[in-house]
């Protein structure tokens, strides 16, 4: 299987070794070249220092051949283009993008996008804690 | 006609906002700068002007998008631009959108991600200043659908190879090369093909690009 994870902070970082870790072929883009101190010593993928927000970059980047592309760098926006991009331009077969907007939530799933939203998911996991926690009513 | 357009401050949407604002269409700005919005709200008495990123659909309500006929992306991230776009035609239903792209091999990314059009200043300011420098002879230089079509205006020299030709007796015309108006003096002449141009005649050609520096050739002689 052949991955493309676009921004490398703690999220693409952990992503990256793990799937690396299991034998995946990974190419892990970043804009900043610090980034790419999250992948672990055994990391065995391709790292691109890059903008993946320009187009020559995910063609260099093989994006006609990936098996799955993963958007999480920190900007929404990014995100969702580049999930796009993946998705309806060059057919990637998994593409899911992250989005910290949960406003935005919505919008993106009408763009056909599948998205992984960190702030609904803790607030739903903190919810469940206190709930279960049994405080007085 | 409404038109909104979402920057981040700065000349463009200023200029941009004052020429539509004169031609009397209503103006809102969204701007992603807030000390770059008071100036542009203090500057422009006939444009709303509202501080904000227009890729947030809320921004977008404030600005009353639903009303909107135009909403046009200029800001310097592309990501942003497409973003702002869809949320514009897809949330609010408005019927035009453009957005600028700052990569120009994303013009074609967003056009097939359904933006209305996309423009690339890069391509629009690399092609005029190709064309200008190697075609002195030209007056006036439109670009038409993105520069898909041009239409240009040019002056016969005296002796150039036109000069004693009908119109249909130009060799090496390019095909897709049309003569539209002929300026002779005060009167304008129409251009059939027994036309026989004259030196000083001024010349509306509309071309495709590629044809330009040929059609110039064959009409005023030059190099190409």
């Amino acid at each position: 299987m052949y991955v493309i994870i676009v921004g490398c902070g703690s999220l693409g970082g952990h992503l990256a070794n793990e799937l690396s870790r299991e034998g995946q072929d990974v190419v892990v883009i970043d804009k900043h070249q610090s980034a790419f101190g999250e992948l672990s010593s055994e990391f065995s993928g391709f790292q691109v220092i890059a903008d993946a927000t320009e187009a020559e970059v995910l063609i260099s980047a093989r994006i006609e051949d990936a098996d799955a592309v993963v958007a999480c760098t920190e900007d929404d926006n990014v995100n969702l283009m580049i999930a796009q991009i993946a998705k309806q331009i060059y057919n990637v077969p998994f593409v899911m993008a992250r989005v910290f907007n949960p406003a935005r939530t919505e919008i993106y799933n009408d763009l056909g996008i599948d998205t992984i939203c960190p702030t609904t998911l803790s607030a739903i996991q903190f919810k469940k804690a206190i709930m279960a926690a049994d405080l007085k009513e | 006609m409404k038109v909104i357009l979402a920057g981040e401050g700065g000349k463009l949407p200023y200029f941009l906002a004052k020429r539509f604002a004169s031609k009397g269409y209503d103006v809102t700005i969204i701007s992603s700068d807030p000390e770059g919005s008071t100036v542009l709200a203090r500057a422009l008495d006939k444009a709303v002007v509202i501080s904000g990123d227009g890729s947030d659909p809320r921004v977008l309500a404030d600005a009353d998008s639903a009303t909107a006929d135009v909403f046009v992306a200029l800001t310097s991230q592309d990501a942003r631009n497409l973003l702002m776009c869809q949320i514009a035609s897809q949330r609010f239903g408005v019927p035009k959108t453009l957005a600028l792209v700052n990569d120009p091999g994303n013009e074609e990314n967003f056009c097939r991600l359904g933006i209305g059009a996309a423009f690339s200043p890069t391509n629009i300011i690399g092609s005029l200043v190709e064309q200008k420098i190697s075609l002195d002879d030209i007056n006036n230089l439109i670009p038409i659908e993105e520069g898909r079509v041009n239409i240009s205006e040019l002056v016969l020299k005296e002796g150039a190879p036109a000069v004693g030709l009908a119109i249909r007796d130009v060799p090496l015309l390019p095909e897709d090369a049309v003569i539209a108006c002929i300026f002779r003096g005060d009167k304008v002449v129409i251009p059939r093909g027994k036309i026989v141009f004259e030196a000083h005649d001024k010349i509306v050609l509309i071309t495709m690009p590629e044809s330009l520096g040929a059609a110039i050739k064959a009409l005023n002689g030059g190099r190409e």
